[in-house]
């Protein structure tokens, strides 16, 4: 499958396959783009863009805090940094260096997770980032966003080198098919993509779980001819208020579903707007739940959980037989 | 156990990790194949733990701080009778226990970990605990050289010689590789014992692969009264699989049949030398 959105072909890879080839195309240009790695250009495929550049990569070793606060020195003296280690690592060990040294500073650095979320699968709990959303929505002045499939991480990338501010952009290592850009074909942070629309019930995905959102809302026609509408919430903070109060005021039910803790994410976020805004939808979060992580891929992690087709689409048939 | 007794272990032990990893489709090949000796040696030489004092307090501890390597552990500890060794066959399957790194989960396992530089700082918490309660138990952590970088060691290297624990052992699995490269290349640790010796620790060096090397250095700690001991073992990486041996891509490189077929081979060859 491939899309072609803006004259650019965008055929299906992983959406850390696509980050890695952006940025090289910005380093050809732009020799103050600078990579800094602790042991993670191989995970971030960020090996031939070392052998291409190889004096705009710094690398770091297995120090993650370090990282971090080298890579905001470099921002503070004009490099436009990416500091790329696995999202887990990234974002609770170095969080306070993220806090202080790249937030609180306002030193643009944009930091990159990688294999976000369960995308480690089977290595357990160390390795996975369900905690990133919620840390990074309680510290200020950073963007968060997880691109849903390869245009919207090509664009987060391009934007996000251009910004004198900093970015989280978190990323999997899973293929992201393309999803349809017939109803909205832009990017831009703070607007929810909407990839399909319905007069049932919404469905707010962000990052990976945007895909199986938009094959349940399929599956929900086909099989149920109910309509969903499908957003795909890339930018986790700022959030689209706006386009959150426009498909609460249907009253019809909201589901977010998300690659992360119940707690303090997407659902969260969507949630504390709608109740201070005096929308009373029914509303159910889908993520990882507050227990101990059940061992398995990624796919079966979202299986278990019913990050899936089916199970998006099961939560979205007892939602609507829910009085209201 | 003698050095040949432990060497032909080894043998079965490098088998089972390459079993497993193989059968899992996953795992840390190289870093497993190079730290098995040491573990050998603690478990079957050194340690006072088994499944029978494992919950016991005054037990000997082993925190693996270099998680990745988890299949090295897991052999161990299921020969050691924590485990049954069928166990393993479920190694990073859907609801095993048996996951890419160490948890408590597993009978014997005493620390989480897998998140690389938090070994040591656990570990000396682990051996002050002992000084607080007049307690005789040991603590052993091992780590990587590639690991060495994270803050956090040499902030617990402090704490260690501070409180003067004699009762704490850290032991450097030195293969000189991590994922990117060759440690020095990546960054730059030497020298690893001017270092420690400067933050007050015993050190000495040791072949990561010379049974008797390892029992006799083992034997004789602490190495200084009221000083944290530091082994630098030398190793090899991919240790005992020809094609394996000193290679980057083994790091988490999981062989094809073919492969598996030609280590099994080497490692049964291997016997006669012994
Ligand atoms: C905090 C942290 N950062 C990064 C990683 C990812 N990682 C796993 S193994 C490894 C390389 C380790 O190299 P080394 O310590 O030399 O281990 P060995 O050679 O013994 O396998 C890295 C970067 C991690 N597990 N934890
Ligand atoms: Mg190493």
């Amino acid at each position: 499958m491939g899309a072609i959105i803006d004259n650019v072909l965008v055929s299906d890879k992983a959406n850390l396959d696509v980050f890695s080839g952006t940025l090289q195309n910005l380093a050809e240009l732009d020799r103050d783009i600078v990579v800094v790695t602790s042991d993670s250009r191989g995970s971030g495929k960020l090996g031939p863009f070392g052998q291409k550049f190889p004096a705009q990569i710094v690398e770091i070793g297995i120090a993650e805090q370090n990282l971090v606060g080298v890579a905001a020195g470099l921002a503070s003296a004009g490099k436009k940094v990416f500091a790329v280690s696995p999202a887990c690592f990234l974002t609770a060990r170095a969080l306070e260096q993220i806090k202080n040294d790249v937030a609180y500073s306002d030193n643009p650095v944009k930091l990159i997770g990688i294999s976000a979320g369960v995308s480690y699968g089977a290595l357990g709990t160390t390795h996975h980032s369900l905690h990133d959303f919620a840390v990074l929505r309680a510290v200020n002045n950073i963007t968060v966003v997880a691109p849903a499939d390869n245009f919207e991480t090509e664009q987060a990338i391009a934007q996000a080198a251009n910004s004198n501010h900093p970015f989280y952009l978190r990323f999997g290592k899973k293929v992201m098919p393309a999803l349809p850009t017939d109803i909205d074909n832009s990017f831009s942070f703070v607007k929810g993509r909407i990839i399909r629309e319905g007069k049932d019930l919404t469905i707010i995905g962000t990052g990976e779980t945007v895909y199986p959102a938009w094959q349940a809302a399929e599956k929900l026609e086909q099989d149920y001819n109910i309509q969903a509408t499908v957003i795909s919430m890339h930018t986790i903070k700022p959030l689209d208020y706006e386009l959150l109060a426009r498909v609460a005021a249907t009253g019809k039910p909201i589901i977010t579903v998300e690659e992360h803790s119940v707690y303090g994410g997407l659902g969260e976020a969507c949630a504390s707007f709608l109740l201070q805004h005096n929308y009373h939808n029914p509303f159910k979060i889908m993520g990882i739940p507050d227990e101990y992580t059940v061992t398995g891929s990624q796919n079966e992690i979202f299986n278990h959980y019913g990050l899936s087709e089916s199970g998006i689409a099961d939560t979205a048939l007892k939602i609507l037989k829910q009085k209201h | 156990m003698t050095p040949k007794e432990l060497a032909l272990k080894s043998i079965g032990y490098r088998k089972n990790i390459l079993k497993y990893i193989y059968g899992a489709n996953a795992g840390h090949t190289g870093g497993s194949l190079s730290c098995i000796d040491i573990l050998n040696v603690l478990y079957n030489h050194t340690l006072n733990v088994g499944p029978d004092n494992f919950k016991s307090p005054d037990r000997d501890r082993y925190i693996q701080s270099k998680g990745h390597c988890v299949e090295a552990l897991f052999v161990v500890l299921a020969d050691k009778g924590f485990f049954p060794e069928s166990d393993l066959e479920t190694l990073c399957r859907y609801k095993s226990h048996y996951i890419g790194h160490p948890t408590r989960k597993v009978n014997g396992v005493e620390q989480n970990t897998g998140a690389l530089g938090h070994g040591l700082p656990i570990s000396v918490g682990t051996a002050l605990a002992a000084k607080m309660d007049n307690k005789a138990y040991r603590v052993f952590t091992l780590l990587g050289d590639g690991e060495l970088p994270e803050g956090s060691n040499w902030e617990a290297a402090l704490t260690a010689a501070h409180y003067k624990l004699d009762n704490l052992t850290a032991i450097i699995d030195h293969n000189k590789l991590q994922i990117t490269g060759r440690t020095s290349d990546v960054c730059n640790t030497d020298p690893i014992d001017l270092k420690f010796e400067s933050f007050g620790w015993a050190v000495r060096h040791v072949d990561g692969h010379d049974f008797k090397m390892l029992q006799e250095t083992l034997d004789e700690l602490p190495f200084t009264d009221s000083k944290p001991s530091l082994i630098i073992a030398h190793t090899v990486k991919g240790k005992g699989i020809s094609y394996m041996e000193d290679e980057l891509k083994w790091h988490h490189g999981v062989p094809n049949k073919q492969q598996y077929a030609q280590a099994i081979e080497e490692l049964d060859n291997a016997v006669a030398t012994l």
